[in-house]
């Protein structure tokens, strides 16, 4: 069944605004404005690459974990990468495009991830600072899209969030537990902060004034809030989690104002992240190229299975 | 949905949280056939024992109702208030009803 053809596309469109309007959400057969699901397919899979992607810098230390206990941690942390990619991509293959041509999206560069796992992980207090500041930032953008307008990103967000706070809390563990160390120790970690902060803060997108998409999305409830807002309430939250672990953030202009009571804070240099966006992050090229070696490889595992299928059909 | 080239087959996956509870909607994923669906099922929708029973069924075999919430469909339902127990005025005096 389908909605009748002489629906014409203003009363459709006047249904979808309603909706909208309503804070109710847009579900995969609703009718929405080609713009909408453009968005909202860019969105998802951007969102849905960086888990993907994001399995690498971590993955890399996997084999070097220094104990059976942070081996099994970090294992199931980048399985849950995995789970979250796979969700999202599911959601995005509600608006009608492919996984297929999500990978082949991905792969040709056609369409972005975050530019945070174009940063190397140099030891292994960067599984530490990623959980915390990077998995930090991650849960502050995604609590809000748990009420994003479309349906199935939403309920993906929220299985999403459920699992991504063992994610922070297992770094920032991992950190505090390194500070209780050698001086050698307390030293990788103020190092890894060093490197991850402003790349941290930078995952909230450009700022506000230079975001031509966010209005939009806003105003389709797409996106809740708006980087700056976001940022803002990262290094608020930030700040006394640092102070707890015993390390500083590397911003001498971070400082509590008491008039906004918010902190204050510099600027990331938005020179350095338009560059890695652009694809020449220090690690742009070989995330790319690890992702499409996996999927060529894999190709005549897929297609075995679809051939061992086909003979259990007609068996 | 159709198949595309390519991809292996889209599942719809259904998990029973616990005994006494309905199975629910959970997501969905790619399989080559009903056994690998059951296995990823696991994999990705329970890593945290989040059901005691999985059930998949392909997407294509799923005939649903119109997407339109005005669906005449509903119509038989949407003018019978006397269905609903708050439709009766009963004296706030009368116990257990």
């Amino acid at each position: 069944m389908t909605l009748a053809p002489e629906a014409d596309e203003s009363e459709l469109r006047a249904v979808f605004e309603a909706t909208i309007e309503r804070h109710d959400r847009i579900e995969p057969r609703d009718w929405m404005p080609e713009a909408y699901r453009k968005t909202v397919i860019r969105q998802v899979a951007q969102h849905a690459h960086s888990e993907i992607i994001g399995m690498q810098p971590e993955g890399n230390w996997i084999t070097r974990a220094p104990s059976l206990r942070r081996k099994a941690i970090l294992l199931a942390k980048v399985q849950d990468e995995a789970g979250h990619g796979l969700y999202l991509y599911s959601a995005c293959e509600t608006l009608g495009v492919s996984r297929l041509e999500l990978t082949e999206m991905l792969i040709n560069g056609k369409q972005k991830y975050s530019s945070i796992f174009n940063y190397p992980t140099l030891s292994y207090a960067d599984v530490g600072t990623i959980g915390w500041l990077v998995d930090g930032a991650a849960i502050c953008n995604q609590v809000p899209l748990c009420r994003t307008s479309y349906g199935p990103y939403g309920r993906s967000m929220i299985r999403i969030c459920k699992e991504e706070s063992f994610h922070q809390r297992q770094g920032y563990e991992l950190l505090a537990t390194m500070m209780r160390g050698t001086d050698e120790q307390r030293e990788m970690v103020q190092e890894s902060v060093n490197r991850f902060w402003w790349p941290a803060l930078m995952m909230f997108g450009p700022p506000d004034d230079d975001s031509p998409n966010t209005a939009q999305s806003m105003a389709w409830g797409i996106k809740r809030n708006t980087n700056d807002d976001l940022r803002q309430r990262m290094v608020d939250m930030t700040v006394p989690q640092a102070k707890a672990l015993g390390v500083t953030l590397p911003d001498p202009e971070l400082r509590w104002n008491e008039e906004r009571q918010s902190h204050d804070f510099g600027s990331p240099d938005w020179d350095e992240f338009k560059d890695v966006i652009t694809g020449n992050g220090p690690c742009n090229t070989q995330r790319i190229a690890h992702r499409r070696r996996a999927h060529e490889d894999g190709a005549w595992v897929r297609e075995a299975a679809m051939a061992f299928a086909a003979r259990g059909a007609e068996a | 949905m159709t198949d595309i080239q390519g991809d292996w087959p889209l599942y719809e996956v259904f998990v029973r949280g616990k005994r006494g509870l309905n199975h629910v909607h959970v997501g969905s994923l790619h399989a080559a056939d009903d056994e690998m669906a059951v296995r990823h099922a696991r994999d990705v929708y329970t890593r945290r024992n989040e059901g005691v029973s999985i059930w998949v069924v392909r997407s294509d075999a799923i005939t649903a109702s119109s997407p339109d919430e005005k669906d005449p469909l509903f119509a038989p339902s949407g003018d019978k208030v006397y269905r609903h127990p708050t439709f009766y005025d009963i004296p706030s005096d009368v116990p257990h009803m």
